[in-house]
């Protein structure tokens, strides 16, 4: 047992949490943020990205011990009361999802892809979500989405 | 994932304390192949030291050389404008490892402790001839890599640098698994400034990363594609499974090796 804090989505918190719990798992079990997800579990599928620190990880991958004193952005912490973030807007609006269940890890990737490179390639965005699979869309408008909240995300 | 514990020591005298303290301790870098590792429960460590707090990250360069942190991530030195000017081999071999969010956690001393017989990094640092800065000493590539899994680190001793020579041209490319992006056959091609060159190829040996004289020869009278054809690769000691046989895993290396020394 350990105590960790942790910052997430703007808010402290502090648990005791056993030494080898998963970040996902704190996020979901312990804080009840449920919009991260567990798709695989073995690092393929990217369901679980969530932001540490500014930069894109999978949740499934990290135990919360070592994120202790991170900020941690989920899902959840992107919207602004009612108001979509730009990216998961532009996944509504081009209908890049159909099952949803990689959605909250493509559009957190997403974010982080486009906060990096503005002006991306359809290339270069399907590089840049190598890490998050999708069984529905055959990802032609996640691409799409990506390429239209990046011209908003920018201007 | 069974119970274990979890350190993180501030420098690293106390990391090797905590080592030698565990009945058996795991060095924790950026645990992307130990995380999943221990979900499997292929391995039960009784102690995960995290070594993230001591200090050894960072890219710098000294003399005629590139000193890498072992502690940094592969996004680090796929984007350290360092690396992208004194030795642009090792920043296209470390964007093109996994995926975006294992370059921004995986480790090039994590990975080179691990010494996964399909890893990009050992490739690179044979073909380089780079040198592996430890707690106790430095290791030349050479006598690095001693087999599948397996290197010439004591059970205490912590990679803390990565020591690269500047060469006068070199090249990686593999032969990525389409879902996993490890090497399937990777070969990195090096020419030093004193003329030699070095062949290393990931992904095929059976004991892990290796040199290959035969290639080497060739390519030190002829730096040409067409040198690489006239070198019999034996497929013995090769990796036969699920991704490639051995044979096809002969042929990719005469393939990719003559991808890279025409990527020169």
């Amino acid at each position: 047992m350990a105590q960790v804090t942790l910052h997430v989505n703007g808010q402290t918190t502090v648990h005791d949490i056993a030494d080898n719990m998963l970040l996902v798992d704190y996020i979901r079990e312990t804080l009840g943020l449920t919009g991260t997800h567990i798709g695989c579990d073995t690092s393929q599928c990217g369901a679980c990205v969530v932001h540490v620190n500014g930069v894109s990880v999978k949740s499934c991958t990290m135990l919360a011990a070592q994120a202790d004193g991170a900020e941690i952005t989920t899902i959840e912490g992107i919207s602004t009361g009612d108001e979509l973030h730009l990216m998961q807007q532009a996944f509504h609006d081009q209908h890049g999802l159909q099952c949803g269940y990689c959605t909250p890890g493509m559009v957190m990737s997403a974010i982080e892809l486009v906060e990096k490179n503005s002006d991306l390639s359809e290339e270069e965005i399907r590089e840049g979500l190598e890490g998050n699979i999708c069984r529905c869309t055959g990802y032609h408008n996640i691409v799409k989405a990506v390429q239209s909240a990046a011209t908003k995300m920018t201007s | 994932m069974y119970a274990t514990r979890y350190v993180k020591p501030e420098n690293l005298d106390a990391a090797i304390s905590a080592l030698q303290e565990a009945d058996e301790g795991k060095i924790l870098a950026g645990g992307m192949t130990l995380i999943p590792t221990l979900k499997q429960r292929l391995a039960v460590p009784d102690c995960l030291i995290d070594i993230s707090a001591l200090g050894l990250s960072g890219i710098r360069q000294q003399d005629d050389r590139l000193i890498i942190g072992a502690m940094s991530c592969h996004a680090d030195v796929e984007h350290s404008d360092l690396v992208v000017s004194e030795l642009p081999v090792l920043a296209r071999l470390a964007g093109g490892i996994g995926d975006r969010q294992v370059r921004n956690r995986g480790t090039i001393g994590g990975s080179l402790a691990n010494n996964d017989p399909a890893a990009c990094y050992p490739a690179a640092v044979l073909a380089l001839a780079a040198s592996i800065q430890t707690s106790i000493r430095l290791i030349e590539a050479d006598d690095f890599f001693t087999g599948m899994f397996e290197t010439a680190l004591a059970e205490d001793e912590i990679i803390t640098e990565i020591h690269f020579p500047k060469v006068a041209k070199a090249a990686y490319v593999k032969f990525g698994n389409p879902a996993s992006r490890y090497a399937m056959v990777g070969v990195c091609v090096a020419q030093h400034g004193d003329g030699s060159v070095r062949v290393a190829i990931t992904g095929a040996g059976q004991d892990g990363v290796f040199r290959h004289a035969g290639l080497e020869d060739a390519l030190q009278n002829n730096l040409e594609s067409s040198a690489v054809d006239k070198v019999d690769i034996d497929d013995s000691g090769l990796m036969s499974d699920i991704h490639a046989s051995a044979d096809y895993r002969a042929h990719l290396i005469t393939e990719i090796t003559k991808r890279a020394v025409c990527a020169l």
